[in-house]
């Protein structure tokens, strides 16, 4: 019989035995890419470490940050250095406070100001961006030459600027590093936001009676997506460096409260006692999170807007 | 080109002089000032002492008096907290010095950072590439106020060759560790842009045409490849140099040179608005200046650029 043979029924098996191809979509592309790259995943290890270090490990401090040892603080180089049996595994600071609960508090707030700060500038930034690019003619130049002003002022000097007028605090001290960051990220999105507008999907979704608002935040948004995760992952190092800055010259968070720009600019303050240990501590921490912040940025770029290479 | 430059010219104007009101305006809804005290001052003397500076007018007066001393006679006014001295003696006191080491640092960034770049381009997957971009990264880690106390510990404290602060005039000894400090970061950066950006170049057509017509490859870097490579850098370089002019403040502090960021944070703290005003306008100004230099040379380095 025709077709009964063996030889056509493992080629009719051959030719039907196929799988379909599965598409990939961006975001899983992205994080193949991501994944394949091993300075990117080893940082995020080392940050994972990093942030579960500030979680748990106040629970094994013996002392709190505020707590003066009042046995070592009149002899804090011959007794106050790392060790176990005192309970400062790091540690004290000049003022007999123990250095390891010190370096957890300020690499908290470090981490908190990177995120918030960049988040802050990530939101403000897009919505700006989008608006601008998007209503376009003598809105979007008026918009940008205030960017255009705002960006010619060294921010460093805005946010000490902001910090001298409005008092020194936490909250100030957010709202100062996001009203800088902002102004580069409004850019970026609104260049992006320009070349999208004039695509046939938006002119389809308005075609298709979309209101003006649906269309920035369900078509151009998305689209948006890369470009501005890309950009807050660089930005976030750039907010703590920033942040540290300003509390090393004294002008950033004041006591009780810590950063580790902070934490460095006292360490620095008495490494010529012999205290080494109270730099040290601080800043392994800190190049530690900026480095490991910079390759995951960079690891973002290219499994993102491989383009780019 | 004549006509861009005009036109750039217009816009850093009024830039800079809104910038001069916005700062104006910041300082001024400020609570509190330089003569609040813990020991509040009897009112007359206080009506007296505002008097004196001119803080008892309206608003819009003090501010059209302010701008009209500096640009008419380039006055930046009476400094809040130093009786005999104007914020233009405190600039130019500190400002010379903060340029001296911040040109030289910003000279080292760029020279070291370029041909380190170009020379991981060129020698692209040896050793030479990934000391290279090792040290990029590095260094990008290392910020001023990193690079500071690292540098003191090391040439101070452990091998003694180095003064640990001070200017004296300016000598050599009191330059390295500013400059260094002050620089490393950005070479980082200038190295790390010089090389992708050299790299994408070799690999463009235009290169394997000199190459095919069989230039040495010497020629086909110095009179091909160069150019193209330095456009990213340069328009890097715009705010390299406004980092510098920021991170001087702390290079002031660290090393007491006693340049301008001295003056700008103690006024900070002590809420001398005269001079915190007028160091912010200066750097601002500069920024606008050097932007517009940036964006003039960008458009001569790159023929593809019409206005």
């Amino acid at each position: 019989m025709l077709g009964k043979s063996q030889k056509a029924a493992h080629l009719a098996e051959e030719i039907t035995d196929y799988t379909v191809i599965q598409g990939r979509s961006l975001w899983q592309d992205a994080r193949m890419r991501f994944v394949r790259n091993k300075a990117a995943m080893a940082s995020v290890f080392v940050l994972g470490l990093i942030v579960l270090f500030t979680i748990i490990g106040p629970y094994f401090a013996a002392w709190s940050n505020e707590e003066i040892d009042w046995n070592v603080m009149g002899d804090v180089r011959g007794m106050g250095m790392p060790s176990i049996e005192t309970g400062h595994y790091f540690g004290v600071d000049d003022l007999g406070r123990d250095l390891y609960s010190r370096v957890i508090q300020a690499t908290t707030t470090s981490l908190l100001v990177g995120l918030i700060g960049a988040a802050t500038a990530l939101i403000v930034g897009t919505c700006y961006g989008i608006a601008a690019g998007y209503i376009g003619g003598r809105t979007d130049n008026a918009m940008m030459r205030f960017v255009d002003i705002l960006l010619a002022i060294p921010a460093t000097l805005i946010i000490i600027l902001l910090l001298v007028v409005a008092g020194r605090s936490f909250f100030m001290l957010f709202i100062a590093l996001g009203a800088v960051g902002w102004l580069t990220m409004a850019r970026i999105v609104r260049g992006q936001t320009l070349t999208l507008k004039n695509r046939e999907f938006i002119e389809a979704a308005r075609a298709a009676g979309v209101s003006e608002f649906t269309i920035m935040y369900r078509h151009i948004l998305p689209n948006l997506l890369g470009v501005v995760i890309v950009y807050a992952s660089l930005l976030v190092p750039e907010m703590i460096l920033t942040e540290s800055f300003i509390s090393f010259l004294g002008l950033g968070i004041s006591e009780p409260y810590t950063s580790l720009g902070r934490l460095i600019a006292e360490g620095a303050g008495t490494m010529g006692y012999g205290t080494l240990w109270q730099l040290l501590y601080p800043l392994t921490f800190y190049v530690a999170i900026i480095i490991t912040m910079f390759f995951i940025g960079d690891g973002l770029r290219d499994a993102l807007d491989p383009k780019d290479r | 080109m004549l006509a861009y430059s005009l036109r750039r010219l217009l816009i850093a104007i009024p830039t800079i002089l809104l910038l001069i009101v916005a700062c104006f305006f910041l300082m001024h809804v400020a609570p509190g000032g330089p003569f609040t005290s813990e020991r509040p001052l009897p009112p007359q003397v206080l009506a007296n002492i505002e008097a004196r500076y001119g803080l008892d007018q309206p608003l819009w007066k003090q501010l059209w008096d302010y701008l009209y001393n500096i640009v008419v006679h380039f006055d930046f006014g009476p400094s809040f907290k130093f009786k005999d001295r104007d914020v233009n003696d405190i600039i130019a006191q500190g400002f010379p010095i903060s340029l001296t080491y911040g040109s030289l640092s910003f000279l080292v960034a760029t020279a070291v950072g370029v041909s380190l770049g170009i020379a991981a381009a060129i020698k692209h997957n040896s050793w030479i590439d990934y000391f290279a971009v090792g040290l990029g990264i590095a260094a990008q880690a290392l910020p001023n106020f990193i690079m500071g106390p690292i540098l003191i510990l090391t040439f101070t404290l452990w091998l003694g060759w180095l003064p640990g602060g001070g200017w004296n005039g300016g000598q050599w000894q009191y330059l390295v560790m500013p400059v260094i400090a002050l620089a490393t970061s950005y070479m980082g950066s200038i190295a790390r842009i010089t090389r992708s950006s050299m790299l994408e170049v070799l690999n463009s057509n235009f290169i394997r045409t000199a190459r095919a017509k069989g230039l040495p490859t010497r020629t086909v870097i110095w009179r091909h490849a160069l150019k193209p490579t330095l456009l990213p850098v340069v328009s890097y370089l715009g705010p390299v140099f406004v980092y510098v002019l920021t991170g001087s403040v702390f290079v002031d502090i660290y090393f007491s040179t006693g340049g301008l960021g001295q003056a700008y944070v103690g006024s900070a703290l002590s809420r001398d608005y005269a001079v915190l005003l007028g160091v912010t306008i200066l750097y601002g100004a500069l920024t606008v200046v050097v932007n517009l230099l940036t964006d003039l040379a960008y458009a001569w380095f790159d023929p593809k650029i019409r206005y």
